[in-house]
């Protein structure tokens, strides 16, 4: 492991904490532009996490330890699956410890911690949204592995930055598996993300909440960790699937301009996909919670179509 | 895809969007929406049997391809969009298994077939044998679709689109069908959908409903 492939490693990780409240206030941004209102400020969610760092902690009587320590666990297995996804070099000397199903392992732990945290309380609507969230998180697992499994498959390994790289690496072709797959891919994201056809992410107090009612018995550094892992996760996600489906414009292995370059590359490839996002996002109508799993049984039927389809035309 | 000609990956790229959309009709809860996915999928079928056609040279494939476009995309589902509005029948009940179960049976169906087209593809000569596993599919799926639904409508539609995995099955087993079977299939199918519009309105006459329950008793006193 050269001096490179650490100071990848490292920049990766910062880029992911800087970047990913700026990727969700762009996805605002957008959406609000979409939808004819005044856009808020790109800097409203680090202004948000501003405020709410300097903010006194209050924490309900009946808590235990482990609704304190929930938000440093959520933070710290999602800064560790931003270490993992390959978002600018795909030579990261992170790898070797964790693959792709580790990573789904490392959301599931964040979910599990989570929902644990949302129910230790003992309101309501956190257990409410516990359950939802576990509803949710059960179905969309298996459509993210499937997803994961269909680009194994193809590439005969199972950590992400070697998929990624050889994705990028072959030849050119039309690839129906990949196309199904990402479809499904992007109907994961929205589930796990809490966005719109599934959760809305831009209300507190509304009966249908998942991810905010979790969250309603955090009050400032816990929960402007938990907000600040939530935009991780959805970085991570948009890092997934780059990785997956536009495997182009990393370093992999070529240098320290290879590196230099992938910078801009990643902020546009960010943009472009925050932009997609806003669009999805306003052209759906929320489901019902009740047609949820119907949602993730498509992603999961997509994803495994990707499977069978790559299967069955390869032999040709 | 390791060495195909771009072509071939377009001709497999459309079998698997014809396996999306024989999906797509298994979900479907309206019936307006199941007819245009239906013409959808006799689109993408007629493109890909016009590719084909410009692959092999075959002229027969071309007249196969206008026919597929003439009688799928155009007249049945316009016969169809008719009777739906003088039927005034748009949403289908509940299927008889819900959606989610549906679609797991419908993979479990896609699996089988895929084994059970594999000694076919071993045998077929063709370039595009790899998909006949995805017509075999389609043709299973659209049977799926029959037995789940209740109104006839939907169940009409199924058959339609079960036709259309069997063309396309002896599309990429052996490059068509002789011309004179083709016509008469086509003939048959537009006969069919003729004398099943006249049945749907002898049924909703009878019955006040086009739900197929009601055919299952035999006798009037039963009921």
């Amino acid at each position: 492991m050269s001096l490179l492939d650490w100071l990848t490693q490292a920049l990766e990780v910062i880029v992911a904490l800087a970047a990913a409240p700026l990727f969700l206030g762009w996805i605002n941004q957008c959406r609000a532009w979409l939808q004819n209102r005044r856009a808020p400020s790109l800097l409203l969610p680090y202004y948000g996490l501003r405020k709410l760092f300097h903010k006194d902690a209050v924490i309900a009587t009946n808590a235990s330890p482990l609704f304190r320590a929930a938000p440093y666990v959520v933070f710290g297995t999602m800064v560790t699956a931003a270490a993992v996804i390959p978002s600018m070099g795909t030579r990261l000397p992170f790898t070797d410890a964790a693959d792709a199903i580790v990573l789904v392992g490392l959301f599931a732990t964040a979910r599990v911690f989570l929902a644990l945290a949302a129910m230790d309380v003992g309101t309501a609507f956190g257990t409410l949204g516990a359950r939802r969230e576990m509803m949710i998180g059960f179905l969309a697992e298996p459509a993210l592995l499937m997803v994961i499994f269909v680009a194994s498959l193809i590439t005969a390994t199972t950590t992400l930055p070697a998929i990624s790289e050889r994705l990028a690496l072959q030849e050119l072709g039309l690839y129906p598996s990949l196309a199904f797959t990402a479809v499904a891919f992007t109907m994961v994201l929205l589930a796990e993300n809490a966005r719109i056809p599934v959760d809305n992410p831009a209300t507190h107090l509304e009966l249908t909440m998942i991810h905010e009612a979790m969250l309603l018995e955090y009050s400032a550094r816990h929960l402007a960790l938990m907000e600040w892992a939530a935009a991780l996760k959805l970085f991570n996600y948009a890092g997934i699937g780059f990785a997956l489906f536009i495997p182009w414009g990393v370093n992999m292995g070529a240098g320290p301009l290879a590196l230099l370059a992938s910078v801009p590359l990643l902020a546009l490839k960010l943009a472009l996909a925050g932009a997609g996002l806003a669009l999805v996002e306003t052209v759906s109508a929320k489901l019902r919670v009740f047609r949820a799993p119907e949602f993730l049984a498509t992603a999961f039927l997509l994803a495994v179509l990707g499977l069978l389809v790559h299967l069955l035309l390869r032999a040709a | 895809m390791d060495g195909l000609t771009l072509d071939l990956q377009i001709l497999n790229a459309l079998a698997a969007l014809l396996l999306l959309l024989s999906f797509a009709m298994l979900a479907q809860r309206r019936i307006v929406r199941l007819v245009n996915l239906f013409a959808l999928q006799g689109a993408v079928l007629s493109l890909a049997t016009a590719l084909l056609a410009w692959r092999t040279g075959d002229g027969q494939l071309y007249v196969s391809a206008a026919l597929t476009l003439l009688l799928k995309v155009i007249l049945l589902p316009w016969l169809l969009h008719r009777l739906i509005r003088r039927l005034e029948v748009y949403w289908d009940t509940e299927p008889m298994l819900n959606i989610v179960g549906t679609m797991l049976v419908g993979l479990l169906i896609v699996v089988f077939a895929f084994g059970l087209a594999q000694p076919i593809t071993a045998l077929a000569s063709t370039a595009t044998r790899s998909a006949i596993g995805i017509a075999v599919a389609v043709i299973l799926l659209a049977f799926l679709t029959m037995i789940t639904r209740r109104k006839a409508m939907s169940q009409v539609v199924g058959f339609l689109s079960m036709e259309n995995g069997l063309f396309f099955g002896a599309m990429s087993a052996t490059y068509g069908m002789p011309m004179i079977v083709e016509l008469g299939i086509a003939l048959d199918v537009l006969v069919a959908m003729l004398v099943l519009g006249v049945f749907f309105f002898q049924i909703r006459e009878q019955f006040d409903s086009l739900d197929l329950n009601n055919l299952e008793s035999l006798k009037d006193e039963d009921r």
